[in-house]
């Protein structure tokens, strides 16, 4: 089984969990920038995470053989923060770079009048950078954010199929299926989206525009639901083939639409040249 | 100013010729809109090894010109914007440029910040000949830092000239620890540690 993680937050990871990850087949993984748990305050703190996503991360995970690209954006959460509104100004610059393949993640968290004017703004940037949209929807409320969202996202004039709609359920699955954008799941231990009722959802809505995500973070979270959704998706008598489209095929040609993803194998290099310097800083 | 010309040459050769052409001629004219150009670089340039220059990808190269093309009184605000904000194949390509560039010393706070990362592409790429401008102090321990990270000393420009006592006693120091350790030594850095010690004496 070859596995593209959509949304998986590799920052918060350990190297134990690239291990994990490559074992089980995990060959790609797209990091979008999120907030952190702790509430940034400057513009500073986003530009350094930033360059993490684009510099350290990729490079760390290649020496696992797992390649890494990011989306960028300020997240919903934070626009309402003014002390970190002006980083919208600073986004361009990241978002011409090769391996930045969406804007992301942006969206609603509390459906404030700020989250209002940061999604339209950063809907915009994503047209004028030629680059896909990848969309969180809202833990609370979540039925009227995401019908919010769509509308949003209609009216901004990016193309549907160029738009994930994020940690969908069973609630809101149909609404984003209408309007022609892709569908992400965030498979959880406990919380969003489980790989039993996963496989429920692709027996009834198909496979098309669906993404399968760990969204493994900070939280409680397990990088390897992706691995285990596919497991349950062969259970229920899917194909390998099936499971090949959702977990790797999707991935690749939703992303691909930002003509940025490179999937070369991961360059893993000489134990002692790239390898070792990873070790706790060099030995 | 240091092979401008010749990465200039094989460039002209590469299919994409005419963006960098473009690419250039704008930078001369409007400095600001580098930053959109040297991104996209390795995308309209190409990222293949550079024919005829051992040592250089054709996105380094474009990137290269591109900063050669800055009017001198903008080059070093750019120069360090598009360090600052660049990703580690951005910083490598300045990094590597440095050399080439009228900025003088100007560039020297870069190097110290790629050698205090931990990305072995950029120690390597800051140890080239614009490394003279590093006090023997800072050098050292930047070249002790390749052989703590496997990085070959190969990369280190005038190493032969440059290596001296000090630098000995570090790496016999280290040998020490790594033999303790029952950990091998890089062979690159034991036989330049051999070297230096029969020198000595």
């Amino acid at each position: 089984m070859r596995i593209f993680d959509p949304h998986i937050h590799m920052t918060s990871r350990t190297t134990d969990d690239y291990t994990r990850m490559a074992a089980a087949g995990v060959r790609a993984v797209v990091e979008p920038a999120f907030w952190l748990g702790q509430p940034r305050t400057n513009p500073g703190s986003f530009t350094d995470y930033f360059d993490s996503l684009i510099g350290w991360e990729p490079y760390r995970a290649a020496q696992f053989g797992i390649v890494h690209h990011a989306t960028i954006a300020l997240n919903p959460k934070e626009a309402n923060d003014p002390r970190c509104r002006p980083v919208l100004d600073l986004l361009p610059r990241y978002l011409d770079k090769d391996r930045v393949v969406a804007v992301g993640e942006i969206g609603y968290d509390s459906m404030t009048p700020e989250e209002d004017d940061a999604f339209e703004r950063q809907l915009a940037l994503a047209v004028e950078h030629d680059l896909p949209a990848l969309v969180h929807t809202p833990h609370r409320d979540k039925a009227r954010g995401t019908r919010r969202t769509l509308e949003v996202v209609a009216a901004s004039g990016i193309a549907p199929e160029r738009v994930a709609v994020d940690h969908l359920n069973e609630v809101t699955v149909g609404l984003v299926r209408d309007s022609g954008c892709w569908m992400g799941f965030s498979i959880y231990p406990e919380t969003k989206m489980s790989p039993p009722r996963m496989v429920q959802i692709l027996k009834q809505y198909g496979l098309d525009r669906m993404l399968v995500n760990s969204a493994a973070d900070w939280g409680v979270s397990d990088p390897l639901l992706t691995l285990e959704t596919g497991t349950a998706m062969l259970a229920a008598g899917f194909t390998d083939d099936d499971v090949d489209r959702v977990l790797w095929r999707n991935p690749v040609e939703f992303y691909g639409q930002s003509g940025r993803l490179d999937l070369t194998p991961a360059v893993t290099g000489e134990p002692t040249f790239a390898g070792s310097s990873i070790k706790r800083g060099g030995s | 100013m240091r092979r401008p010309e010749r990465l200039d040459a094989a460039l002209r050769e590469a299919p994409r010729g005419e963006w960098l052409d473009g690419a250039i001629a704008a930078v001369g004219e409007r400095p600001e809109t580098i930053g959109r150009f040297f991104a996209q670089a390795g995308r309209r340039a190409g990222r293949g090894p550079l024919p005829g220059v051992p040592g250089w990808t054709a996105d380094e190269a474009a990137r290269a010109l591109l900063l050669a093309a800055l009017p001198a009184d903008r080059a070093e605000t750019e120069i360090g914007d598009l360090y600052r904000y660049g990703d580690a194949d951005e910083k490598r390509a300045v990094l590597k440029a440095l050399p080439m560039l009228a900025v003088g010393a100007a560039g020297l706070p870069l190097l110290h910040d790629a050698i205090r990362t931990n990305d072995a592409r950029l120690l390597a790429a800051a140890l080239g000949p614009y490394a003279r401008h590093l006090d023997q102090a800072a050098w050292r321990q930047a070249v002790l830092k390749c052989v703590f990270m496997g990085v070959p000393l190969s990369v280190v420009d005038g190493l032969g000239e440059r290596a001296d006592r000090e630098l000995a006693a570090m790496l016999a120091a280290f040998a020490d620890e790594r033999a303790a350790a029952g950990r091998p030594m890089p062979a690159d850095a034991a036989t330049l540690l051999d070297r230096l010690t029969r020198e000595e004496s």
